[in-house]
């Protein structure tokens, strides 16, 4: 039997597919209006602050903080459970976006994460897309 | 300030059971509440002409709920907001009711969710769906119970709340859940180990599920349902019960935004809605159902709801504030012993209604004395990410 896997997205979803295109190249991609600046992400085909919108593809430096976490110690998922105990995180890129992660290269995740941390991206390489994890900087 | 009395909740009532090991459906569930609030009020099936139904038990419930009770409403409704779907039921079966497009509406609610052995807590998001947003976080491996985690540790980072605090909504709600024989049975029946009032010593010792939450702040997974009966002020007045009239509603919605302030949840919009149409304030409720699926839940939506300022809900929970018995400290909490301890089939919102009805007809096993007013505050999906809230403000004559 093979082992557990992460769970994946789909590289073809509509809405996020560029976004995963971009994580092939080890890019975090996030959209801005050049009409209204709104920044919009996850990814959207239709800006969210105007009706004539045109988003614009940025790249993210990467630099991140952690806005809140929590550490996993018990999960049934046939991944994560043997994962546990992890950092699950809400990152806040410095240009903005907000995104649902984990801490990875930590020691022990129960003292070395805390709120405000700086972070930088750490790819998680797969077959057609990467994942992207944070550690701190 | 004068209340608007045109629809009236007129009869209740809660599945008993918690655990039916696998021999009922959740259609049964939903139709023999149905039929016992329909009793309760003094009604039968043919009074309903307008059912409201969350699809919990499948099967395209729009088409199909009506056929199955046996009825021809002529209002179908069928939002679903997770848990917070039976008081924006309420709040549109009021809707409908004053539009003069019903008379007696009918919400229902039925789930096997513990006998299904479905893990609700602590199953990772696996699999990746094709909605944008759930295909941004599936990866990340967040529990429910981690993504509720979440917003207690920014609570405590903002505001300096603590797991001591946060323990005092899971010691009040259990004190009332002792006082309640079918939330005690519930305990047993799920095999709860240690059935007793707790402190929040215990709370805080339990074991930590998802930082900073440990088991006794996680609500349970029972079997169960209930169904509530809404009428018109001509019905009710026929009615065997005395109605308990809707004031006010609120509905709302927030999802993760850049730079949004996580410990605020769409309560904060939902409430100040139906406080204002109900003409009272939040310091007039004598009852607060508040969605206890966490205790941070309480927390977040006791603040939002306006009983005490945004982030000092720490300090205003402690002392025992939330127990039945202390009517001059705020409202009572939970009343019926809750999500934590009394019934949790998945979407819990219903009992919220149920319980604050028996408690303005004076029927509670946890009763305020002569409480005339009472809020049911539902909380739909994760309040750390997408949620919906609904507010329904209710009151007696």
């Amino acid at each position: 039997m093979n082992e557990p896997k992460r769970p994946l997205p789909r590289a073809d979803e509509f809405d996020t597919q560029a976004f995963w295109a971009g994580t092939k190249d080890k890019e975090f991609r996030y959209q801005q209006c050049k009409q209204c600046e709104t920044v919009v992400f996850y990814a959207r085909r239709h800006c969210t602050g105007c009706l004539d919108g045109e988003l614009e593809w940025k790249v993210a430096s990467g630099r991140a903080t952690v806005y809140t976490y929590s550490i996993v110690r018990q999960s049934y998922h046939p991944f994560f459970r043997n994962q546990v105990p992890y950092a699950v995180a809400w990152v806040d890129l410095e240009e903005g976006p907000r995104i649902l992660s984990n801490i990875v290269g930590v020691e022990d995740p129960l003292t070395e994460v805390a709120i405000g941390m700086p972070l930088e991206i750490e790819w998680e390489e797969h077959d057609d897309l990467c994942i992207p994890l944070f550690k701190p900087a | 300030m004068s209340q608007d009395r045109d629809a009236a909740i007129v009869g209740i009532h809660e599945y008993p059971s918690r655990d039916v090991e696998g021999e009922v459906s959740p259609l049964q569930i939903k139709a023999e509440s149905a039929s016992r609030a329909l009793k309760d009020a003094g009604l039968n099936w043919s009074d309903v002409d307008a059912i409201y139904d969350a699809g919990e038990a499948g099967g395209m419930a729009g088409l199909t709920m009506a056929e199955y009770f046996g009825l021809s409403p002529n209002v179908i409704d069928t939002t679903n907001v997770g848990g917070s779907s039976y008081e924006f039921h309420a709040a549109h079966a009021r809707r409908d009711i004053r539009a003069g497009k019903a008379k007696v509406a009918l919400l229902t609610y039925g789930s096997t969710a513990h006998s299904n052995a479905r893990a609700i807590g602590v199953g990772g998001r696996g699999g990746a769906s094709m909605h944008p947003a759930e295909n941004m976080d599936a990866y990340a491996g967040m529990t429910l119970i981690a993504n509720y985690a979440m917003v207690a540790h920014r609570h405590m980072h903002q505001y300096g709340t603590t797991s001591e605090q946060l323990a005092e909504i899971s010691v009040a709600t259990r004190m009332h859940a002792m006082r309640n024989p079918e939330a005690v049975r519930a305990m047993e029946d799920l095999e709860f180990l240690d059935i007793r009032e707790t402190t929040i010593s215990d709370v805080v010792n339990s074991r930590m599920i998802a930082d900073p939450l440990h088991l006794l702040e996680c609500c349970m997974i029972s079997d169960g349902g209930g169904a509530v009966v809404i009428a018109s002020p001509e019905i009710a007045r026929d009615c065997r019960t005395d109605p308990v009239w809707i004031l006010g509603s609120g509905e709302a919605t927030k999802y993760p935004m850049s730079g949004g302030d996580i410990t605020t949840s769409a309560a904060a919009q939902s409430g100040p809605q139906a406080f204002l149409e109900a003409g009272v304030t939040p310091s007039e409720m004598d009852v607060a159902m508040i969605y206890d699926s966490f205790s941070i839940t309480v927390l977040a939506l006791l603040e939002d709801l306006g009983f005490c300022p945004k982030g000092e809900g720490g300090r205003w929970v402690e002392g025992g504030r939330l127990r039945f018995d202390r009517p001059n400290d705020g409202p009572a909490l939970n009343t019926d012993g809750g999500g934590l301890s009394s019934n949790h089939p998945g979407m819990r919102g219903i009992f919220l209604l149920l319980e604050a009805t028996r408690q303005l007809r004076g029927e509670s096993t946890s009763q305020v004395a002569d409480a005339k007013l009472a809020v049911a505050h539902g909380n739909g999906g994760m309040l750390g990410s997408r949620h919906a809230a609904g507010t329904i403000v209710l009151g007696r004559d």
